[in-house]
């Protein structure tokens, strides 16, 4: 049933400290929305649990990107579009970029931010496994103070982080370190705008002369939380690339994933899909290397 | 809930819309699709889906396409709204619109004002796009009827000065 809009409260305080002093004096009491992609939804479908939102769209200290000399800063509060738009995140952030485009259609990205789409924490989101590749940090702040955390462990459940009542995301870091890496992301879904995806993959690898030097996988759609391949990655590292170690990476990736049957695919489909994105970037990974 | 306490809840929301400043009282989380449709009587951004999904209340915001139906009306104030019926210039049809008549760009018309609003931001920050940009700047908005060719056909025609107005 569809939601009565007067059962709710929304305020826009237009300024960061003002929303973390509310946040502070009732922490849990209120949830923070930007751009309203997530929680509209849920607003409109009446499955919005809270009744208090303050709204933290286009809030000056979130809405910004600094480029230093080793890391890149990305206010939450930065939509997909800002991310496709920008020229760093595209030579550097390959994967960001690519995954940016996919989020929704172009209205979507418009008004989807990167902030929101990390504390939704949908397993299925596109943009969730580039930052695991790129083993990115996330700056969270209140009125406590700031705290500088590995997005790694973020996700700790389905749906679930670490994100106190009182946070918000600030920042997304990335140290710019990647330019050597072959970078390869993949969405395997109905179509790639506006349609969630079944599995989806994002890559970074390091060949040199024959042999896997690095290699880092993340997987969504594939497991309660996004996925980080550790077991996979651990095989084949530092190994000698050839057929049979590609093999070897199709089961253990297929293993290691704990997907789930629903509305979108099964988890028989989605464990062979898992295994065939991983040779195929191991494939690409072989093919980048020039051959001496 | 009684009269009062509902008009209690209520806050003055102002920006523009097509050029005229409105204000409205409302509440803070109505959708601006409603508040167009119901208290604007702007009745030409459709609700499709309701869910961002099909581009169908498609409306630009600040000159950027956004979904109306996922903006609380709050986080409009002070931003100038553009909908389908700000498109026509002194009651003359914008290019888009003429190549979209001529090119049957537009079946049972309830994508028509989305997908026109979404050409125009694409043809805004793309003049002259490609077959594959049109694609995507259209890709957020269904349509169940043409087929997306004439459509797709309107939007290069236009781009290409085919339809001056």
């Amino acid at each position: 049933m569809r939601a009565h809009p007067a059962e709710f409260e929304l305020v826009a305080p237009q300024s960061l400290p003002k929303v973390l002093s509310l946040l502070a004096e009732e922490p849990g009491a209120w949830c923070p929305i930007a751009g309203g992609t997530d929680l509209m939804v849920q607003y409109s479908a009446g499955n919005l649990r809270t009744r208090k939102l303050v709204s933290i769209w286009n809030l000056p200290e979130l809405r910004r990107m600094d480029v230093f000399e080793d890391e890149v800063r990305i206010g939450a509060g930065c939509t997909f579009t800002d991310l496709r738009n920008h020229a760093t995140i595209g030579s550097e952030f390959k994967l960001i970029s690519l995954a940016a485009q996919w989020t929704g259609g172009i209205a979507n990205q418009n008004r989807g931010t990167i902030g929101g789409n990390i504390v939704n924490a949908s397993p299925a989101a596109d943009s969730l496994p580039a930052l695991l590749v790129y083993e990115a940090e996330l700056i969270l702040i209140s009125a406590r103070g700031e705290r500088r955390v590995p997005y790694s462990g973020f996700h700790v459940s389905y749906r679930k982080t670490q994100l106190a009542p009182d946070e918000l995301i600030l920042a997304i870091c990335l140290k710019r370190e990647y330019s050597g890496y072959h970078a390869h992301a993949r969405k395997v879904g109905a179509r790639n705008a506006q349609a969630i995806s079944k599995v989806c993959l994002a890559a970074l690898g390091k060949q040199r002369k024959g042999v896997v030097e690095e290699i880092r996988l993340a997987m969504g759609s594939v497991a309660p939380v996004p996925l980080r391949l550790v077991a996979t990655e651990q095989a084949i590292t530092g190994k000698t690339m050839n057929e049979g170690l590609m093999q070897v990476a199709r089961r253990m990736a297929a293993a290691e994933v704990q997907p789930i049957d629903d509305i979108r695919s099964t988890a028989r489909y989605r464990a062979a899909v898992a295994g065939n994105l991983v040779v195929e970037f191991l494939e690409q990974l072989s093919a980048s290397e020039p051959s001496s | 809930m009684s009269r009062n306490s509902e008009e209690s809840t209520k806050c003055r929301v102002s920006f523009v819309v097509n050029e005229s400043p409105i204000t409205v009282r409302v509440h803070p989380m109505e959708r601006l699709l409603d508040v167009l449709r119901h208290e604007l009587g702007l009745t030409g951004s459709k609700e499709g889906c309701g869910e961002g999904e099909c581009g169908s209340c498609s409306v630009l915001m600040d000159g950027q396409l956004v979904n109306s139906c996922l903006v609380p009306v709050l986080q409009a104030e002070g931003s100038a709204i553009i909908t389908i019926e700000g498109l026509a210039v002194d009651g003359r049809l914008c290019a888009l619109q003429k190549a979209f008549l001529e090119c049957g760009g537009a079946q049972c018309g309830i994508c028509t004002p989305g997908m026109l609003l979404a050409a125009q931001h694409l043809l805004s920050k793309k003049p002259h796009p490609s077959l594959d940009e049109i694609r995507g700047g259209l890709s957020g908005n269904l349509c169940r009827c043409t087929g997306y060719m004439q459509i797709f056909d309107a939007v290069a025609q236009a781009a290409s000065g085919e339809f001056p107005t």
